[in-house]
């Protein structure tokens, strides 16, 4: 497995922890109503977004270079 | 006399198709897998035989003043920290190398963050509690486990280090030799990240 291969399976794993994190973190706030938890589980969720993007510009950018 | 040439240093190895230092770097790395695997095992068979009560009893999340904050923000860190390392790879194989060196020197720069936040909000309150790794089970594992890890994210510092001065010589003389090296230092690097990924859930959510 390439650099490259191993990369985009590091953003899919990472994906899902800050999904699972974001996740928990919103149970926190449910549960004992800190404000401050529920911005980090909102923000979990917003680099969620960020890292899928990522992952498809880079496999959109990469595409050219071989050694995958 | 005559001098030796490493072979399968660029071109890939007709029954491996991997060139010799990918096959080296993949062999290592399933030790590794071993090594990190045995002690997230040790982790769940003492927490799992852990008395529900008394003094051996597996400490409450509160007890062990973990703080995911802190957890939270190093695992950021690392997640960029293999983006900036593999943004180097990409920029050596498109022959830039002044853009690979400033992508590792930030990666060495993330990785350096990651370490002085461990010594000085985590490790060093810690013992000074008296949280040592004598204090109960958790704590040994909790540092044997993130000071393992610790100890293979100062390895990659300093081999990045390596390739962003010295070994940088290399580039000059067999650019594709020096790609597929740091490539292979990629693959640590995004292993010692990815272990991370499990160790934060693990240690500071549960």
């Amino acid at each position: 497995m390439s650099l490259k291969a191993f990369h985009i399976l590091f953003i899919v794993i990472s994906s899902i922890l800050c999904a699972g994190f974001g996740a928990w973190a919103v149970n926190e706030y449910l549960h004992f109503g800190d404000a401050a938890t529920l911005a980090w589980g909102l923000g979990s969720f917003i680099f969620v977004a960020l890292l899928l993007v990522y992952g498809r510009w880079f496999l959109k950018k990469l595409s050219g270079l071989n050694g995958w | 006399m005559s001098t030796a040439v490493l072979p399968y240093t660029v071109e890939p190895h007709p029954i491996t198709r991997l060139y010799s230092g990918k096959l080296g770097i993949w062999l290592f790395l399933a030790s590794e897998v071993m090594l990190f695997g045995a002690l997230f095992s040790s982790y769940v068979l003492l927490r799992v035989g852990a008395p529900v009560a008394g003094p051996a009893a597996w400490p409450a999340h509160a007890e062990t003043g973990l703080s995911w904050k802190i957890g939270g923000f190093n695992t950021l860190v690392l997640i960029i920290s293999s983006v900036t390392m593999v943004m180097a790879w990409a920029a050596l194989k498109t022959h830039n190398i002044g853009r690979a060196k400033a992508y590792l020197a930030t990666t060495v720069f993330l990785a350096l963050v990651f370490i002085v936040v461990k010594l000085t909000l985590e490790y060093i309150p810690k013992i000074q509690a008296g949280h040592t790794p004598s204090h109960n089970n958790f704590f040994a594992l909790y540092f044997t486990l993130t000071g393992l890890h610790a100890l293979h994210i100062i390895g990659g510092i300093i081999v990045i280090t390596y390739f962003i001065g010295p070994g940088s010589a290399l580039w000059k003389t067999d650019p594709e030799y020096f790609t597929n090296r740091v490539e292979c230092t990629g693959l640590y690097w995004h292993f010692v990240d990815l272990v991370w990924i499990f160790l934060f859930p693990v240690l500071y959510l549960t």
